[in-house]
């Protein structure tokens, strides 16, 4: 325990020594949650509409300007030509064309029915998508608006590329309602997520490359011809490292909560007993890194590839459902998925501990194991 | 040690090493890079396992009792590996106090070393002269007063002057009693040790006192001087009597292969013969062989050496 005293001291003396260090731990981290959680938005503003209105009436102008009203779209162009408006869009000068055929207005009031073309350019499948939730709605309010005038229905929406163009689909009301999350506000959701994968990067990298550097330096020799055990060697490489890493996601939550209005509906105490937890295996990780890697620059770029993974495979972007089976198993073993899934619970539901055991024990059994293997993997005797 | 063996994949960094260290000696291995001398360290300070045979340092195992050993034993790397970020005071502090000792309490044995440094206590470890920087290392490896010291070419890297000092320093280090095994590749500086291993390529191949391991050299030795050496090495290797003729500083080593000759005799013949050569101003004498000599000989090195 002495002996570990000592090399703690040390520890802190050379992390607040080290400007760069001190960088990384809290100016990026924070820095980062600042710049990508306004840029990591699934919102789109502005999609240029290209108008090809053959029909010319009130009604087809009043299609065009619910689309330009709602902000989302804005006309860019109009043309009588489909084929134009065609080449438009794959010279990427317009996202969306809105076709309205001849007699629009008349196929309205006289069969209460009447068909519109909507295309949209499915590049990015995640902005067409989000673009066509738009459209519908504005459509749908103008049909339901119409309605009381002339009581006739409109609905159409057809995505291109992949998508043929449905035509003449019965009009189906659907009323959103997001729980939890009320106004569906991306930025609730991203924050914690983003501020979760900073700390790991930071608690991975830092740990990876401070062991990693004792290699290169030499002194992990110096210090291995000491009666310094493994073990204590590893808890002090770990505990500041873990405890700087549980202070940056505290400054990331209280900003979060104060510069971006995420909610904290949960207990905080929750929120850093599986931090706690969490960061054990994230560091077990790094922890691994610095065994097989022999110089600082090895260790940044195995941290970044695993990191990748992390990332990709945590649910942070894109729902751990959507993926293949095999994707979604390894998604269980990754321990992102599960702290990212607990802090989103505690924080916008209010989720307890009873609702996120399941979480809480994957951190705990994945911790231990990833702890473990790198423990034994670190070999006090180079073989 | 006994018929100590370490090989990495297809290289053997030791083959059937056996030797022993007295209480309060010298002992110095000697060889060139290569040599296995860094391999025979690490072995024996517990960073390495033996393939084959065994050792032990203060009469404990270096695979059994490798905690007991690290406990007593100062071992110095031949690369500089103290905390650059730290200051001179902190990374002694700090290596006395994983020692479960103190600065103070060490402060005794490596005051001799340490006073030459201690103005510089608060700069970065980092910073310093490669010689300081070898100041340093020693004392760190010697605050938990250990009982025997391992220094791997201390001095390799370090200018004369902190050279001799370092050298005088282990001078002082063994006459207080402490054993001491040094590595290093200069010859010059074997003739401090009481004792010396040659090594080569993994191998022992002389242990002795400096002076004895001189005496080895089987062969009468003359040290030969002209002004055009490379002519002379030429005409030398033409003479039918030579066994060895290799550069040594300024002048040239050379050795005959007639035993029974008088030194004398034969310096006179060979003169001539140089005379004869065109050498006008060579000069030939009579000496006693020193380590490397010695050493080139054990090494069997071809006798072809350029100028």
């Amino acid at each position: 325990m002495r002996a570990l005293r000592f090399l703690l001291r040390k520890e802190f003396l050379q992390i607040f020594r080290d400007h760069v260090i001190l960088g990384m731990l809290f100016v990026m981290p924070l820095g980062q949650l600042l710049i990508l959680a306004n840029a990591a938005t699934f919102e789109v503003r502005s999609a240029r509409l290209y108008v090809v209105d053959h029909d010319h009436t009130p009604m087809s102008r009043g299609l065009t300007d619910r689309l330009a009203a709602s902000g989302r779209f804005v006309p860019t162009a109009a043309s009588p030509s489909p084929a134009r408006a065609d080449q438009a869009m794959l010279a990427r000068q317009t996202d969306a064309i809105l076709v309205i055929p001849t007699g629009f207005e008349r196929e309205l009031v006289r069969q209460r029915r009447a068909e519109v073309q909507f295309i949209l350019n499915a590049e990015d499948g995640a902005a067409a998508g989000v673009l066509q939730s738009y459209a519908g709605r504005i459509f749908a309010a103008y049909s339901a608006e119409l309605s009381a005038q002339v009581t006739p229905t409109l609905a159409s929406i057809g995505a291109r590329v992949d998508l043929p163009p449905r035509r003449g689909e019965p009009i189906i009301e659907i009323r959103r309602r997001g729980w939890y999350n009320p106004e569906l506000d991306y930025l609730d959701f991203m924050v914690p997520g983003i501020l979760v994968v900073l700390v790991t990067v930071v608690g991975t990298l830092l740990t990876a490359m401070n062991i990693v550097r004792e290699k290169e330096a030499g002194t992990l020799d110096q210090l291995n011809v000491t009666p310094i055990r493994r073990s204590t060697f590893v808890a002090a490489k770990l505990i500041p490292l873990w405890s700087l890493a549980l202070l940056d996601l505290a400054l990331g939550l209280a900003l979060a909560h104060f510069a971006f209005g995420v909610p904290v509906r949960g207990s905080l105490a929750l929120v850093f007993v599986a931090a706690a937890i969490y960061l054990l295996a994230a560091l077990g990780i790094g922890l691994w890194i610095s065994t097989i890697a022999e110089t600082q620059q090895q260790a940044m770029f195995v941290t970044f590839s695993i990191v990748m993974i992390y990332l990709l495979m945590s649910g942070l972007f894109t729902p751990v459902r959507g993926m293949p089976v095999w994707a979604q198993w390894a998604a269980q073993l990754n321990p992102v998925t599960h702290f990212i899934r607990l802090m989103r619970a505690v924080l916008l539901k209010g989720a307890g501990p009873a609702e996120v055991a399941p979480q809480l024990a994957m951190l705990a059994v994945i911790g231990a194991v990833v702890l473990t293997l790198a423990v034994r993997q670190y070999r006090k005797r180079a073989a | 040690m006994d018929g100590l063996g370490k090989r990495f994949e297809a290289t053997v960094a030791l083959d059937d090493v056996t030797f022993d260290v007295r209480p309060a000696e010298l002992f110095g291995l000697i060889g060139p890079d290569g040599a296995g001398k860094t391999t025979l360290f690490r072995i024996l300070a517990t960073l390495l396992l033996p393939d084959r045979g065994s050792a032990t340092v203060l009469g404990l195992d270096v695979v059994r009792d490798l905690w007991a050993i690290r406990a007593r034993v100062g071992y110095m790397p031949g690369r500089f590996s103290l905390y650059p970020d730290l200051s001179v005071e902190e990374n002694l502090r700090f290596f006395a106090s994983v020692f479960g000792t103190s600065l103070e309490e060490g402060y005794r044995i490596i005051a001799p070393i340490y006073r030459q440094i201690e103005r510089f206590k608060n700069r970065r470890a980092g910073a310093l002269s490669g010689g300081m920087k070898q100041k340093l290392a020693l004392s760190c490896a010697l605050v938990h007063r250990p009982d025997l010291l391992f220094l791997d070419e201390p001095t390799t890297g370090v200018d004369a002057v902190s050279r001799r000092e370092l050298w005088d320093l282990l001078g002082e280090l063994k006459a207080s009693g402490l054993p001491i095994l040094v590595a290093t590749p200069y010859m010059d500086e074997a003739a401090r040790c009481d004792r010396v291993a040659l090594m080569q390529r993994g191998r022992v191949l002389a242990i002795d006192a400096p002076a004895a391991v001189g005496a080895r050299f089987p062969r009468p030795l003359f040290a030969v001087r002209a002004r055009d050496r490379y002519a002379l090495i030429q005409a030398l290797h033409a003479y039918p009597y030579t066994a060895s003729a290799f550069p040594f500083g300024d002048e040239l080593h050379y050795s005959d292969t007639r035993r029974d000759l008088a030194p004398v005799a034969i310096a006179g013949e060979l003169r001539a013969y140089l005379q004869s050569k065109g050498f006008a101003d060579a000069e030939v004498t009579p000496i006693r062989p020193g380590i490397e000599d010695a050493f080139m000989a054990l090494m069997g090195t071809p006798q072809e050496a350029a100028g």
